[in-house]
């Protein structure tokens, strides 16, 4: 059988598709019971709609996979941080156009644009497409792009 | 648990439902496209936090109620928000201002709990703290955008400030399910007032009015807001999408 982790990490955010549930942090905690697996799992935002499609994406997957029972539940404490995306999905996130948060207790004064990295940016809303972003614009190359809030 | 702790989540919980009604009437009315947005998405945090308080209501309750049927299927007199967030939008300077005054004794009483609180009161209080911080930055600044602002804006959100400031009251009215409300108006003050002098907003002198929307006695508008929210609900009872 392969491993659930395994599993979960090739499960990516419905709104964010280049980067998984384990990278973002999503998931907190697998756990082998005895009639199957049970799956802890973080809301980013507390109304982000998203975690109903992930909650049904790991269900389905790792029944998938031959666990027989799989059991999803939802932690609140500790509340999920933007500071434990992974380096790596960080990357992930600025290729595929998105600012990536910077350190929560650092609000960065100026949010580099991901397309021609130019410091020179200006914020145009506190929110943006989803939930967990707000909206820029470079002011060299003009184009307008998303951030990730650091939360 | 006892049951004015269960009071209290109900009050959490029907504050966020109710202000995110309100606020997502705004939806394909918003004055521009990026307003519009803001609003949706803040609404959606609310929404999803009163999720969490009303879940919370309805298993200290042990009635076997969860947050749907709390929400769908309580009449008006049974609803504890404060009357401070069922009033009508009116302009976006109201909706602006109203929600300055709201975001900011969140942060400080979900601040508080977070810290104070125990168990599930204080891990949702925790989560709901990060998101109220981000509401205050964005309808902190568009007060001072209006305040500031022309003499049209600046008129028209004195005359929200005016009109709202009496609602406040309610929310720092202690009782047996909030003893310590009393003791937040300080720290909620401390975030208010430089921020309304920076927005050349005068705070209208104190009156001895005072609402009691979190006792159940609402003012006549919250009725029109649960008749729309629960239409679907009362008229299919168990809907689902």
């Amino acid at each position: 059988m392969v491993d659930a982790w395994q599993i979960l990490s090739g499960i990516t955010d419905p709104e964010i598709p280049v980067v998984s549930i384990t990278e973002l942090g999503i998931v907190r905690e697998v756990t082998l019971v005895v009639d199957g697996i049970e799956v802890a799992i973080t809301p980013t935002y507390s109304g982000c709609p998203a975690i109903h499609m992930i909650e049904e994406e790991i269900v389905d997957r790792l029944q998938q996979a031959g666990y027989a029972e799989v059991r999803v539940k939802t932690v609140l404490a500790p509340a999920w941080s933007t500071d434990w995306i992974a380096p790596a999905a960080r990357d992930k996130l600025k290729d595929f156009g998105i600012a990536p948060p910077g350190r929560v207790n650092l609000f960065p004064r100026s949010v580099v644009c991901p397309r021609c990295g130019a410091a020179r940016t200006e914020r145009l809303s506190e929110f943006g497409s989803t939930a967990c972003k707000a909206h820029y614009r470079c002011l060299e190359c003009l184009e307008p792009f998303d951030f990730f809030k650091p939360l | 648990m006892t049951s004015s702790t269960c009071e209290f989540a109900l009050r959490m919980g029907d504050n966020a439902l109710i202000l995110g009604q309100r606020l997502a009437e705004w939806l394909g009315h918003g004055p521009q496209l990026e307003e519009d947005i803001a609003s949706a998405n803040i609404a959606l945090d609310l929404i999803g936090q009163a999720r969490l308080w009303l879940s919370l209501a309805g298993r200290l309750e042990g009635g076997g109620r969860d947050e749907d049927a709390l929400a769908y299927g309580r009449d008006q007199h049974e609803f504890r928000n404060c009357t401070l967030v069922e009033l009508p939008n009116g302009d976006y300077a109201f909706t602006i201002v109203r929600r300055m005054l709201f975001d900011a004794y969140q942060r400080v009483l979900l601040g508080r709990l977070a810290e104070g609180a125990e168990g599930d009161i204080a891990a949702i209080a925790a989560k709901s703290k990060k998101e109220a911080d981000y509401h205050w930055r964005h309808s902190a600044d568009w007060t001072l955008r209006f305040g500031d602002g022309t003499e049209e804006s600046h008129r028209r959100a004195q005359a929200a400030l005016d009109g709202l400031w009496g609602y406040t009251h309610e929310l720092f009215a202690p009782d047996a399910a909030d003893p310590d409300a009393g003791s937040l108006r300080g720290p909620w003050l401390e975030l208010v007032e430089p921020a309304l002098k920076e927005a050349t907003l005068v705070i209208p002198a104190d009156t001895a009015f005072m609402s009691a929307g979190k006792r159940g006695v609402h003012s006549e508008h919250l009725g029109y807001v649960l008749a729309e929210m629960q239409f679907l609900q009362r008229a299919y009872p168990g809907a689902r999408w």
